[in-house]
């Protein structure tokens, strides 16, 4: 054993397994325990300073609050320490590789975040006069440039907030492309692959049209027959929502004859472009036959996902479907930049309005600093490179685990639980993937495939990040082969245990309150 | 290019151990005549970050910002001074760069900060439970319009006329393509209270807003009364969350689903965007909520910890039967909203509203003050309507030229409706004194 000057021992003595070690904080190490602001916090205590009220002021003509409110306050120091402490119980993209499939977890630059923030565009305001915000219009009229550039498409919506907005967004458009024919009565079929993501349905639905569910075949793409037998009778058919490339993570074959033949049946083309990412800069979808298609910004073009949101979701649009675009919109004449906010134009029939005001600008501030900083090349390597780094995980796991399909894949692999021993479950190695220290993939989606683990890379790992990755993967799988029951109780060296989402569904409580007050109950 | 850690001697070794001899052999699937041969054209190659932040900063330069001088501007969004600990935290990279929680062993953090942002909205909305936030304001009024009708199971909505133009608007696109009847009340600064007139036998819904667009505050407790006598609900929305430290909040006065727009806590300005929406309702509605929820409960070992909870609504379990298509929440704006939240407390929440009052009834002063203007909004908050003896337009422009961003002209949000002479205009804690005389003296020179 050796010694320092002091005659402290600089190595480690004979240890107690750290999960034994119990604490009276309720800490353990650089993991703190942090409680409730509602445990923690006092109605009294605030981390602001305000002025004094000047008083005998009161124009409320007696529309007041009786009851207080009920918000515990917090110093700023301790408000500081209770987020700080919160955060290190979360994984992220900066902490490690986060495979999640679809989703896109890719780098985000904080260039993006640095512009976002400059006072030119976080701080004005969307109603103030437009002769006061040329710069900002200017911005989202570049921004909308460079989607249509990339897309090959004539005209984008810029308002809706999210993906699932964007396909509201773009549903909505041919509805409005449907009334306009009038055909809105009888057009009210819309074909959903399977595959799809939940939002195309609950979308289609929302604005007022039939789901009709096609399979997918034995190569994970549109089942061809079957769409065809869809089409046999398609007086009803209002169209497509498609998923391109899919979210096996392939790219649809027959894209094009799809697209002709759900034109030919006088229906509409909706593009999910969830997965754009694997093809911007090298496909255009608007030569594919593509109507419409939103743009996930956080996705494609790196704005930070924050927990689950905001997103924002423009939506690229086809000369059939242009003239029923939401509005506002933004248009340029003699170099001066007009928000259209009403339209009295040929237009006007369209469906109005998805939002208060024009959209996710801090979304689309990152967008075009990212877009600005890669450029068309840079945009294309990224692809290329996110697809390679699909196919080398998918390459080097497939010496255990199961792929889904045969052949390359697109910008992310997908397994089946083929390969794991009875009892086991995608669940399982999900769970052991975070005491690897990784964010588990995306399980048990696409619904096509069985205990489906659809693994994203995206571009910005280095080839060192993915060795380590696939090594860990495959020690996983082959213990999920040989049904090595310790995976089921994994995780063991996360912040918490596997939690019981059962109880919290029976027995929902959805905020807190008083202890005393839950016990009368 | 920096974004991109692989080498080319990497993407050499990579292809040798996939098998392919180039990436190219990936995209084999594209058909042949949409493959571009090089880079898409008219686009730019790629730049340094030196060069974008100077593109960026020349957009941003061509705008005026709310805090180079005097500024009025309101009517759904409102300029507040954020404390920098909100930024710092929301900057974050475990809050920043995350996930949905969707994994909850390691989203704690997230879902611990959802659990008190639900708790916050709750306690401020007066309501029950809340969930974990909407797009915005107007899409979670577009979202309770299809709660109600969900839960009576009748399709008739009725506006009120001071329900702000853009929440209207947004709704009724939601709510026609479902064949919902959307039944429009005519604007009016104070006539919120003509909702109970409105409702029938019919009405799943009514919506009245307070503050509402010209600022009037309400008390909808007549309008609940009547709503629930035809077994009805009230939506009580609100575009200022400042004004429920001091207002009557939802909650009290018998709305069933709450809604409205938390930009005004935590949020800059952002030129619309994002924001947050809040949404709350009665218990015994939860189950018919849109969005995401957290909940309570335990782990293996017995620890109390948070998970997404109710998931059987959302649309990845439900697909096509879902209670809604929304599949985000407003993430990070719900974090920011809390963390300030969490800073002022009690306390400094309801001395915020106190000073954002006060701003704005000297403000009224000061204007009441200037030949020719009228006061309309008779109870407000915050901000309020007044006519001027001219076109506002053309006097909002005037003003600008002298400094002074005064306000909305209401013809932006009612074209056509009559309202050219009239202005809304808003006031909070960033409202100076020198700002309140810089209006008065520009308005009366303007109209004399």
């Amino acid at each position: 054993m050796s010694m320092n000057s002091q005659g402290r021992s600089t190595t480690p003595s004979e240890a107690t397994p750290h999960s034994d070690v119990h604490t009276v904080s309720g800490s353990r190490g650089l993991q703190q325990r942090e409680d409730l602001i509602f445990e923690t916090g006092s109605t009294a205590k605030t981390g602001v300073d305000l002025p004094a009220p000047k008083g005998g002021m009161d124009r409320l003509g007696g529309v007041t609050r009786k009851q207080s409110v009920g918000l515990p306050g917090l110093s700023e120091p301790e408000a500081v320490r209770h987020y700080v402490r919160l955060s290190q119980k979360n994984y992220a993209i900066d902490l490690g590789l986060f495979p999640l499939g679809s989703c896109t977890m890719k780098h985000n630059p904080r260039l993006n975040e640095k512009v976002a923030r400059m006072p030119g565009f976080a701080d004005i305001h969307p109603m103030q006069p437009q002769a006061t915000v040329q710069g900002a219009l200017e911005l989202i009229d570049q921004l909308a440039t460079w989607l249509k550039t990339l897309t090959g498409m004539p005209a984008v919506a810029m308002s809706p907030k999210a993906g699932a907005h964007g396909e509201f967004c773009g549903m909505m458009a041919i509805r409005g492309a449907l009334m306009a024919r009038g055909e809105i009565e009888t057009r009210t079929r819309v074909l959903v692959p399977a595959s799809a993501h939940g939002t195309n349905p609950a979308t289609a639905v929302q604005c007022g049209f039939k789901v009709d569910e096609i399979k997918a075949d034995a190569r994970g793409r549109v089942d061809m027959e079957d769409l065809k037998a869809k089409l046999e009778d398609s007086s009803d058919i209002a169209g497509i929502m498609l998923t391109n490339p899919n979210t096996c993570g392939l790219f649809e074959t027959d894209i094009r004859e799809i697209a002709d033949l759900i034109h030919e049946a006088g229906g509409y083309f909706y593009c999910d472009g969830a997965n754009f990412n694997a093809i911007v800069g090298r496909v255009r979808p608007g030569d594919l036959g593509v109507d419409a298609m939103h743009i996930n910004l956080h996705k494609t073009f790196s704005t930070p996902h924050g927990g689950g949101g905001p997103g924002a979701g423009p939506t690229v649009l086809s000369e059939a479907l242009a003239d029923y675009a939401p509005v506002p919109f933004v248009v340029e004449e003699d170099g001066v930049f007009h928000l259209v906010e009403q339209r009295t134009d040929e237009g006007s029939d369209a469906f109005g309005r998805l939002c208060a005001f024009h959209g996710q600008m801090g979304m689309f501030t990152r967008a075009l600093t990212y877009m600005l900083s890669h450029g068309a090349d840079g945009l294309k390597q990224a692809a290329e490179d996110a697809v390679l780094n699909a196919n080398y995980i998918q390459s080097r796991l497939k010496s255990v685990m199961t792929p889904a399909f045969d052949g390359y894949c697109m910008h992310e692999a997908l397994f089946s639980d083929a390969f794991t021993a009875e009892g086991i479950e995608t669940l399982d190695i999900a769970k052991a993937m975070i005491d690897e220290g990784y964010h588990p993939m995306t399980m048990y989606f696409p619904l096509v495939v069985h205990g489906a683990m659809l693994i994203e890379p995206t571009e910005t790992e280095s080839k060192a990040e993915l060795d380590r990755f696939c090594d860990s993967m495959l020690s996983i799988a082959e213990k999920a082969k040989a049904g090595d029951e310790s995976l089921k109780g994994a995780p063991y060296l996360a912040p918490m245990r596997r939690l019981d989402e059962t109880q919290a569904a029976r027995k929902p409580e959805l905020r807190w309150s008083e202890p005393d007050k839950v016990a009368a109950e | 290019m920096r974004y991109l850690p692989l080498t080319p001697e990497d993407r050499k070794a990579m292809l040798a151990t996939i098998g392919a001899a180039s990436v190219d052999e990936f995209y084999a699937d594209v058909p042949e005549a949409a493959r571009l041969g090089g880079t898409v054209e008219g686009l730019p190659d790629h730049q340094g970050e030196l060069a974008v932040e100077r593109h960026m900063a020349g957009l941003a330069a061509k705008n005026r910002t709310a805090s180079e001088g005097p500024f009025f501007v309101g009517c759904g969004a409102y300029k507040h001074h954020v404390p920098a600990t909100v930024d710092h935290i929301i900057q974050r990279s475990e809050f920043l760069t995350t996930y949905t929680p969707y994994q909850p062993e390691i989203a704690q953090g997230t879902l611990q900060t959802l659990y008190e942002f639900q708790s916050q909205v709750a306690s401020l909305t007066a309501m029950e439970v809340a969930n974990a936030s909407m797009y915005d304001g107007s899409t979670a009024c577009a979202e309770a319009a299809l709660m109600a009708c969900r839960v009576t199971r009748r399709q008739k909505v009725v506006l009120s006329g001071g329900l702000h133009p853009h929440y209207a608007a947004a709704t009724r696109t939601v709510c026609e393509a479902q064949g919902i009847e959307i039944v429009q009340l005519k604007p009016g600064v104070d006539d919120e209270l003509a909702l109970s007139e409105a409702v029938d036998d019919e009405t799943a819904c009514v919506i009245g807003q307070s503050p509402n667009v010209f600022g009037t505050v309400t008390d909808l407790t007549p309008v609940a009364d009547a709503a629930h006598e035809k077994k009805a609900l009230l939506v009580s929305v609100f575009t200022e969350a400042v004004a429920l430290g001091m207002t009557m909040p939802p909650g009290e006065m018998g709305a069933d689903i709450a809604v409205g727009e938390g930009q005004s806590i935590g949020n800059p300005l952002n030129f619309g965007g994002p924001y947050v929406g809040l949404f709350a309702c009665s218990k015994k509605l939860m189950r018919q909520m849109p969005g995401r929820l957290c909940g309570e409960t335990v782990d293996a070992d017995g620890q109390r910890g948070f998970v997404l909870t109710l998931s059987t609504r959302e649309q990845h379990i439900r697909r096509d039967k879902a209670t809604s298509n929304i599949c985000t929440n407003a993430g990070l704006c719900t974090l920011a909203f809390s963390a300030h939240m969490t800073l002022l407390g009690e306390k400094g929440f309801t001395h915020l509203a106190q000073l954002n009052h006060e701003a704005a009834c000297q403000l009224a002063d000061a204007l009441e003050g200037v030949n020719g203007v009228e006061i309309l909004t008779p109870r407000f908050f915050n901000e309020f309507a007044f006519r001027i003896p001219d076109n506002a337009g053309e006097v909002l422009e005037k003003l600008d030229g002298l400094g002074v961003v005064g306000g909305v002209r209401a013809s932006r949000l009612y074209p056509g409706k009559g309202m050219d002479d009239v202005i809304i205009a808003a006031a909070t804690e960033c409202t100076s004194d020198a700002d309140i005389k810089a209006y008065a003296d520009a308005l009366t020179k303007v109209l004399a």
